[in-house]
């Protein structure tokens, strides 16, 4: 039956040749619609013997289904080419800027707080905080700094204006008031770091009227010297992530300690602007310590026959300019954006003992 | 504290160099802060011999010479007329830094000659001002050896390190030359040498007399004063020698009497003082100051005392501040021909008090303020008579002495099991009791130690410092490290929830674009005073400049003038954020921990438009994310309309969780920004940390998942509404239409304008309503929307049609 033959090839190439959909749908009508020809074809069928039908009815089918799915592929084709033109007309020019946004930063101070709480919390060091202005006793006084003595002198003292009752307070020299505050309210054992603000009559290249410290106390019974050097030893070696870091402790005098020494660090700054810790013939101080007086134990309530505690202060912006190489601590509290987010640190780069305290 | 190696050994006998023992009194306690090496910039010089001199074949003047090294010789022209064969010199190879210019030699020619070094001066290398020719090193020089040693054997430099130590106030036995060297000795550095003073016999009776009066309660203000006169004296220049060794260490030499008692002081810790007795009426005189009695001092400054300072007066008046400073008046000068000594011993605290009161440093303060040895009260006295006899003449008198020597110190019950059990180190008992001996403590063992310190420690007044002394002079470094034990075998959570409140609005912030600052707690009192501050109870006394002499009220006002100052610099979009201190007086419980945190700026400029400006509901957006951060939950809390003073009036609002505000929030006032100079807008919020209440905590399981499985359904209403009526109250209405039922109200739409009654406006409201138990019909949905309009319209608000 060359006919259907004929008329198969016909509307095959009317399907390939339509341009677009609706060419297509014209196609379609004109085959497959009810005075299309495979209708018109198909219609011819009920008038055939049954010998013949069973001999033409695959044939017409055949016709049917090729035409059909034709048109089905050919109407996939046309729709891919449609996407592919939408797309093209949709494109943009990813050179563009995305939405501003502005990255925030964590300061350094916080960030190394943090780093310092990671690694004191492991050791089972709680955090106490206190307040800027304090007492004069708490400050001096229970710290056995006695009006007059000498020691009031290493410490240039701010002084808030008298109250209305007449009392005059400070602004802390240092975090040791946190100290006498967890004493007064404590009994032993006692291990806590005190990190804060404090302040002094000072400003110059090097200091900042403003600063901040952390400092540590254990009381317990039978602490010892030992302890002191075992606990600044590590904390060190964890803060700064060296393990070949060199310490040396040499005696000192604080009044609120007995014995008193204070800690400096092996470092090589032959280099001009660079700092090497664990090598070199410098030492660089880290900070102060000592076996806690027995009259500030005393004067805080403690028994100072059953108890024995050591403390130790370090300062902390110092810590952050050593550790991340930032040479003036003025410009800590100066609050230049681009300092900010230069020494700044991410707000997810949250210090962990298991995932680092730094990158 | 300063000296010399050659000081330090005419009383130490030791052949210990500076680096040992400079590492030896940090070792012990007596930091060193430097030690300064005169031949350290020379040590790349070496000794050199011209073989050879010939005329330079281009200059008359040069000459050009044959240099041995000890290797190789070596072209050099030079200029020096004294440039000659034979002689030893000093040598300067390519590369050495000359220390005149501090430049680095470099390979040259001079007049078409190449030049491969070069022969030195004495004031090239700094060591005088002779530049007419080379120095010639003597004969025996070691050619190509370092030149330092032919220098000093030269006689042109003292190789003589200088130490700087650092004393700690504990420590006045250690202000002295000998009390290092007795310190020094004490350690096993080498052995103390220095003699005994020899007494001076007096010629004739004292003619002054000395006195203390002092009440009973101020009769340990000074417990002995000696003195003793000298006629005759003809005062001038100090010897060369006692010149040279004050110059050594930075003092200035002043005169024969002014340089016996520096150098006394210096060497012995002695502070002393030479009165011109001429100029004393009568006898001296020990007591307390009169109230506003006047002293004209040697600083030619008048001081104003008070009855707790001590002076030294004669009949007349008073003539010095005891210990601090002597008097003009009577002060000893050029033609000074009688003189009358003061040796005396103060109480410390008083010395320390008038100090301090007065503004006055010196070296009697800083000796005496740190306690000095009574029994060199007397020494002292004989040792300054030795000195003005031998470098001024005269005839000494007898000794006059007032009061006692003050008691030895008590003895201290030392149990030596302590320095093991607090100093974590074990020494055996010998060697405990040895240290202390050699520290001049003298010891009685009575099973207990019974220690008494030496008179010129003051510093030691209980076991422990007996510990540390023991500690110290046995060696710290020895200490063993011991680990603390874990009081826990998994360390348990340490943060209060304060403590972590600031720590998650800190990430918070951050993490919403917010720049942390960290800026002082005091502030300008004028910006105090925008911010509800400037009062004078938040004032303080001795600020370090006069704009930042207030406590912060606020720590917006830090954040702004941090604005400023990066707006200056061209930074104007700014967002910014400090968690720290304000305070609400000036003392210790008016402190709080506030979160705060200002956007500025206009919105930047995109190519697709349409960013946010520093506005009101910037801000109310990173307040709510803080807040819920911080608190673990939505923000549930009603905001009321309005905020304090700094605030934009019409454009500010208030959270409060019950009684208490938790947050403040809006745009700044325009009169604040003028204040700080910011030209763009700034919006900002405070959040008072120790005002948000504790979460109640009701286990660590949360409450059972319990979907609805029923489908939600969405429902927009718009009403028309009163413009003062707050959009929260039509969305707290309606919420209460159907507590059930009614899952979220959000307001999607506010619109005033053609189409809506002057002084009315349009909120639209999306409504989800969560059905539980059924689906709902139509009938129950078209109910609950009549419950919902009904609801409404009790604010007046009227469906839209």
């Amino acid at each position: 039956m060359s006919d259907i033959a004929a008329l198969q090839s016909e509307i095959l190439a009317a399907v390939a040749g339509a341009a677009d959909e609706a060419a297509l749908e014209a196609v379609r009508v004109a085959a497959l619609g009810k005075k299309g020809s495979v209708s018109a074809l198909l219609a011819t069928m009920g008038k055939l013997s049954p010998d013949e039908r069973k001999v033409q009815g695959p044939k017409f089918n055949g016709l049917k289904d090729a035409v059909t799915d034709a048109i089905a592929a050919r109407k996939a084709q046309l729709g891919d080419a449609a996407l592919d033109a939408r797309l093209e007309s949709e494109k943009l020019d990813v050179t563009l800027p995305g939405r501003p946004e502005n990255s925030g930063t964590v300061h350094p101070i916080s960030q190394v707080l943090e780093e310092v709480v990671a690694i004191f919390a492991d050791l089972g060091f709680g955090v106490a905080e206190g307040p800027d202005v304090e007492l004069d006793d708490y400050n001096f006084t229970k710290l056995n700094i006695p009006p007059d003595h000498p020691a009031r002198q290493m410490q240039d003292t701010f002084y808030v204006a008298p109250q209305v009752d007449g009392a005059s307070h400070v602004l802390r020299t240092h975090t040791s008031p946190v100290q006498v505050r967890t004493m007064l309210k404590n009994k032993p054992p006692i291990r806590i770091i005190s990190p804060g603000r404090t302040y002094r009559v000072d400003s110059d290249a090097t200091h900042s009227p403003m600063f901040h410290q952390v400092e540590a106390l254990v009381v317990d019974e039978g602490i010892h010297l030992g302890h002191l050097k075992w606990t600044v030893e590590q904390f060190c070696k964890a803060f700064f992530e060296i393990d070949q870091i060199e310490l040396r402790a040499r005696p000192s005098f604080f009044p609120f300690t007995e014995p008193s020494l204070e800690w400096d660090m092996r470092c090589d700054r032959s280099v001009p602007g660079k700092i090497t810790f664990g090598t070199g013939n410098d030492w660089l101080e880290l900070g102060g310590s000592g076996m806690v007086h027995r009259k500030v134990l005393e004067n805080c309530g403690i028994d100072s026959s059953k108890y024995q505690g050591f403390a130790f202060g370090f300062g902390l912006d110092r810590m952050a300019m050593l550790k991340y190489g930032m040479p003036d601590i003025r410009s800590f509290f100066e609050s230049d954006l681009r300092w900010l987010k230069h020494y700044g640190f991410a707000a997810l780069d949250i210090p962990t003992l298991d995932g680092g305290l730094s990158r | 504290m300063k000296f010399t190696l050659s000081w330090l050994k005419e009383h130490l006998d030791t052949d210990a160099d500076a680096a040992t023992i400079g590492q030896r009194l940090t070792a012990i306690g007596l930091e060193v802060e430097s030690i300064a090496d005169p031949g350290a910039a020379l040590k790349d010089f070496i000794v050199g011999e011209v073989v050879t001199a010939e005329k330079h074949p281009n200059a008359d003047k040069l000459r050009l010479c044959s240099v041995s090294d000890g290797k190789d010789s070596l072209q050099i022209v030079c200029g020096a007329p004294n440039a000659r064969a034979g002689i030893k010199v000093v040598l300067a190879r390519p590369g050495t830094t000359i220390p005149a210019s501090g430049d680095v030699l470099k390979l040259g020619t001079i007049r078409g000659v190449e030049s491969r070094g070069m022969m030195c001066s004495a004031r090239e290398l700094l060591l005088g001002e002779d530049h007419d020719g080379i120095i010639e090193l003597k004969a025996g020089a070691k050619v190509g050896a370092p030149v330092v040693a032919a220098l000093v054997d030269a006689g042109l430099l003292a190789n003589d390190p200088l130490f700087d130590v650092s004393i700690t106030p504990n420590r006045g036995d250690a202000a002295s030359v000998y009390g290092i060297a007795r310190d020094l000795a004490a350690s096993g550095l080498g052995k103390l040498k220095t003699d005994k003073v020899q007494p001076v016999a007096g010629k004739f009776p004292a003619p002054k007399k000395i006195t203390l009066d002092f009440t009973p309660e101020n009769k340990d203000a000074c417990p002995i004063f000696a003195g003793r006169l000298i006629r005759g004296v003809k005062n001038g220049p100090a010897p060369k020698w006692v010149q040279d060794k004050l110059k050594s260490v930075g003092m200035k030499s002043i005169s024969a009497l002014v340089d016996a008692t520096n150098l006394i002081s210096q060497d012995r810790g002695r502070p002393l003082h030479v009165f011109d007795a001429d100029k004393l009426s009568g006898n001296l005189h020990a007591r307390m100051a009169k109230d506003h009695e006047q002293v004209l001092a040697l600083d030619e400054k008048t001081y104003v005392l008070d009855s707790e300072t001590i002076v030294i007066a004669d009949d007349s008046f008073a003539r010095g501040i005891a210990g601090v400073m002597g008097g003009m008046d009577t002060g000893s000068f050029e033609d000074t021909k009688n003189v009358f000594i003061e040796s005396a011993w103060f109480d410390p605290a008083r010395i320390a008090r008038a100090g301090r009161k007065q503004g006055i440093i010196s070296d009697a303060r800083y000796r005496f303020e740190r306690g000095v040895d009574p029994q060199f009260v007397l020494p002292g006295l004989e040792l300054c008579t030795q000195y003005i006899l031998e470098w001024c003449g005269g005839e000494a008198s007898d000794v006059v002495i007032a009061g006692t020597l003050p008691p030895p110190h008590k003895p201290i019950l030392f149990d030596t099991a302590l320095v093991e059990s607090f100093g974590g180190i074990k020494v055996p008992r010998e060697r405990i009791i040895g240290i202390l001996q050699v520290l001049g403590f003298v010891v009685e063992d009575h099973g207990d130690l019974h220690v008494v310190p030496p008179s010129w420690r003051h510093d030691v007044d209980g076991p422990a410092d007996l510990v540390e002394e023991v500690v110290r002079i046995h060696g710290l470094a020895d200490v063993p490290s011991v680990a603390l034990a874990r009081s826990s075998a998994v360390a348990a959570p340490v943060l209060s929830k304060s403590q972590r409140r600031s720590r998650t609005a800190r990430r918070a912030l951050a993490t919403r674009g917010f720049n942390e600052c960290v800026t002082f707690s005091f502030i300008a009192r004028d910006q105090a005073k925008l911010f509800g501050g400037g009062d004078d109870a938040r004032q303080l006394s001795n600020p370090i400049a006069s704009d930042l002499d207030a406590l912060r009220p606020s720590v917006l006002p830090s954040l702004l003038a941090a604005a400023s100052r990066n707006a200056a610099r061209g930074f104007s979009n700014l967002q910014l954020f400090e968690i720290g201190a304000a305070f609400d007086s000036g003392v210790p419980e008016a402190q709080k921990t506030v979160a705060a945190a200002i956007r500025t700026g206009n919105a930047e400029r995109h190519w697709q438009k349409g960013g946010e400006a520093s506005g009101l509901f910037a801000v109310k957006a990173d307040l709510l994310a803080a807040l819920e951060a911080i608190t673990g939950a939505p923000m549930s809390a009603p905001i009321t309309q309005g905020a304090p003073g700094w605030y934009h009036p019409g454009r500010s609002g208030a959270i409060s969780m019950g009684p208490k505000v938790i947050a403040l929030f809006g745009e700044l006032h325009p009169k604040v920004l003028a204040a700080f100079d910011l030209k763009v807008p700034a919006a900002g919020f405070e959040i008072f940390l120790d005002a948000i209440p504790d979460t109640k905590s009701k286990g660590k399981a949360k409450p059972l998942f319990a979907p609805s499985p029923y489908q939600a359904i969405e429902r927009d209403f718009a009403f028309v509404v009163d413009a003062k009526v707050a959009a929260g109250e039509i969305v707290k209405a309606v919420k209460l239409a159907d507590r059930t039922l009614i899952d979220t109200v959000s307001v999607f739409d506010v619109y005033e304008g053609k189409g809506v009654p002057e002084g009315q406006k349009s909120v639209a409201v999306a409504v989800r309503i969560q059905p539980k138990d059924a689906t709902l019909t139509d009938g129950e949905i078209e109910a609950l929307a009549q419950k919902i309009v009904a609801a409404a319209l009790k604010l007046g608000a009227t469906l839209r049609s």
